[in-house]
């Protein structure tokens, strides 16, 4: 084994590859992850770059004359129950889905990874205390919590919304960094700039955090993930955005109805299979970043 | 152990006040109270402000507070303006439908992913174990309630084997042979579509339980001293690895509550999710309040039961 080991490295060029260059080289040899990213760039090229052609308030606009229209030549996917173009609502949901997954995704980053790093690198009482707090929130159910707040909320958009998702969301990727930095704190590295005389907040910014990266984008990947599935879930449940702001949720909410559910098959199953290609494309995603971080799993 | 599990629950105890004053508060935040709606315009305002007064709403917090605590130790929690009935008796015809459901679901659930969990770890890297994976990674990216919807379409509306909607048949006496049936028969579908999305993180876990118990020293020993290889399996690394699974069941409980808010409603099934959904749109916070302190009171009693048992398995836990 250790010779092994020995001829590889001896095999190898000098300077050990950069980052970017891993990264690059696991996405090649993942046909499916390469695919999936292009994929995703391509659809979120497309439902920005769209919406800007597309006003989101005349494919709100309720149309009396055309409800419940399958597909033909006027609308490629049909009309809902207020005669809207269900096609149009699949783009402007897709947007505003991945808005908001985004939104999320980057706000629970920044809370969750300078919650961990201060809680790990400081430990101590700190530490203590900090886990504790993360603990509580830990152990409240997510989907009844958030329901709650969004029903005490009294007008909300975009913004509430992902800070209400983000305000119980943040503790995974919290934890996570937690343990990273209490074992990153510990080496010497770290322990050498003490001793040099660094201040914490520069041993943290230029040390600790480039160490963590890789762990913070993986996490924050497969999160983004995640994100998706809560806030169509969510919007699904009616407790999301509301009618005049289609996510791909509120398309899949009129499946409640028993007639659309087994008659009207344009209105869901798109925005079903959307959901399910965009989760399952940022998932592959993040499995390939995750095996370029860990040196045992790669495959390039 | 005992003195871990003693610690451990004394932990609860903030934890338990801490929800209770968040969820009050959220009560307190909640747009309109019991009276608005309920009178007709004619009433006089002071007459409503007596009325309030009466009923002690402009209490300071804290007294309000202690009221309701008061009322919830004893289990009263309040009256429900819209279905016109104590919340306790309310809650009480739906946790049972909620309950069995749960139960359902979690039997499902170990039944589904042990022998996937074991299949999959004992033939690792196999096209055995790459066909699980492949079905535990799918489940893990499929929305539970996108899973629903289509089990619904399929077996419920297309097929018709399965009811779509209720949890028995109106009509039936309570307590004979058919009314349990019909129960069983109304929470099936329901509870083998929660199983199956929800399955994934057991058996990936039993999997890499299993992948790690093989490589150990006294798997060897055992090997070695001939062991045949059904013996070394159910008997050695069985036992070493389903323990830590038995931990995780605490912690299921949290995801059931959240799995069950959608499959109650997608599926009709009256229950305490549904209630909440019904709650919330019916703007009725004293139910609101009381679903949202039951759901989390059972949620920090699951985690604590699965620390119990963590320790109990694992004794590195307790020591620390």
């Amino acid at each position: 084994m250790e010779n092994k080991v020995k001829e590889e490295k001896a095999n190898q060029p000098n300077k050990s590859p950069s980052g970017f260059s891993i990264i690059w080289r696991e996405l090649v040899r993942d046909k499916l992850a390469l695919i999936s990213l292009f994929f995703l760039l391509g659809i979120i090229a497309f439902v920005f770059g769209i919406a800007f052609v597309l006003d989101q308030d005349e494919i709100v606009k309720v149309d009396l004359f055309s409800i419940y229209e399958p597909p033909g030549e006027e609308f490629v996917l049909g009309t809902d129950y207020g005669g809207r173009d269900v096609f149009g609502q699949l783009i402007i949901g897709t947007r505003n889905s991945l808005t908001i997954a985004l939104l999320v995704t980057l706000l629970t980053g920044i809370i969750g990874v300078a919650y961990g790093v201060i809680s790990g690198y400081f430990g101590g009482q700190i530490d203590n205390i900090m886990m504790r707090i993360l603990d509580f929130f830990m152990i409240l159910p997510f989907t009844m919590i958030v329901i709650a707040f969004v029903a005490i909320v009294p007008k909300y958009n975009t913004i509430t919304f992902s800070l209400i998702m983000t305000a119980f969301l943040w503790m995974g990727i919290a934890r996570l960094i937690r343990s990273k930095a209490l074992q990153e704190k510990e080496l010497d590295y770290i322990q050498a700039s003490k001793t040099l005389g660094s201040s914490n907040f520069k041993i943290i910014f230029t040390q600790l955090l480039p160490n963590c990266s890789s762990l913070i984008i993986v996490t924050m990947t497969l999160n983004l993930a995640a994100n998706i599935g809560l806030e169509s879930g969510l919007s699904f449940l009616g407790f999301g955005f509301p009618e005049s702001t289609p996510s791909l949720g509120t398309l899949l909410s009129y499946a409640t109805n028993p007639q659309t559910l087994e008659y009207r098959w344009w209105i869901w199953v798109p925005a079903s299979i959307m959901i399910l290609l965009l989760m399952l494309s940022v998932n592959n995603v993040g499995q390939a970043l995750k095996r370029a971080t860990d040196a045992r799993q790669r495959r390039g | 152990m005992w003195k871990f599990s003693v610690r451990r629950t004394l932990i609860m105890i903030p934890q338990l006040i801490v929800l209770s004053i968040l969820i009050f508060v959220l009560g307190q935040l909640m747009p309109g109270d019991a009276l608005s709606g309920q009178v007709g315009p004619d009433v006089d305002p002071a007459r409503l402000d007596e009325i309030r007064e009466q009923m002690g709403w402009n209490d300071p917090w804290h007294e309000q507070y202690a009221r309701w605590m008061g009322g919830v130790l004893q289990g009263d929690l309040g009256e429900s303006f819209r279905f016109k009935m104590p919340v306790t008796e309310l809650i009480g015809q739906r946790i049972v439908n909620s309950f069995w459901l749960s139960v359902a679901t979690l039997i499902l659930t170990y039944i589904i992913a042990i022998p996937l969990g074991i299949t999959s770890g004992r033939f690792n890297d196999t096209w055995r174990d790459q066909l699980i994976t492949g079905y535990s990674y799918v489940g893990f990216a499929t929305p539970l309630f996108i899973f629903a919807l289509v089990m619904l379409w399929l077996f419920g509306f297309t097929l018709g084997w399965f009811p779509t909607s209720g949890s028995v048949t109106p009509g039936l006496e309570p307590g004979t042979f058919e009314y349990v049936m019909s129960k069983l028969y109304h929470l099936l579908l329901p509870a083998i579509s929660m199983a199956l999305i929800t399955t994934y993180s057991t058996i990936q876990y039993l999997r890499n339980e299993i992948v790690d118990t093989k490589q150990k020293d006294f798997i060897i020993t055992a090997r070695a001293k001939g062991a045949s290889e059904t013996r070394v399996y159910n008997r050695h690394i069985l036992r070493n690895s389903l323990l830590p699974i038995a931990a995780f069941l605490g912690f299921e409980i949290t995801g059931l509550i959240g799995g069950s808010i959608f499959i109650e409603n997608i599926f009709g099934y009256p229950g305490m999710g549904q209630l909440l959904v019904e709650s919330i749109s019916l703007r009725d916070y004293t139910v609101l309040t009381a679903v949202t302190l039951l759901f989390g009171i059972a949620s920090i009693l699951g985690a604590l039961l699965s620390d119990i048992i963590l320790s109990i398995v694992d004794p590195r836990i307790r020591i620390k």
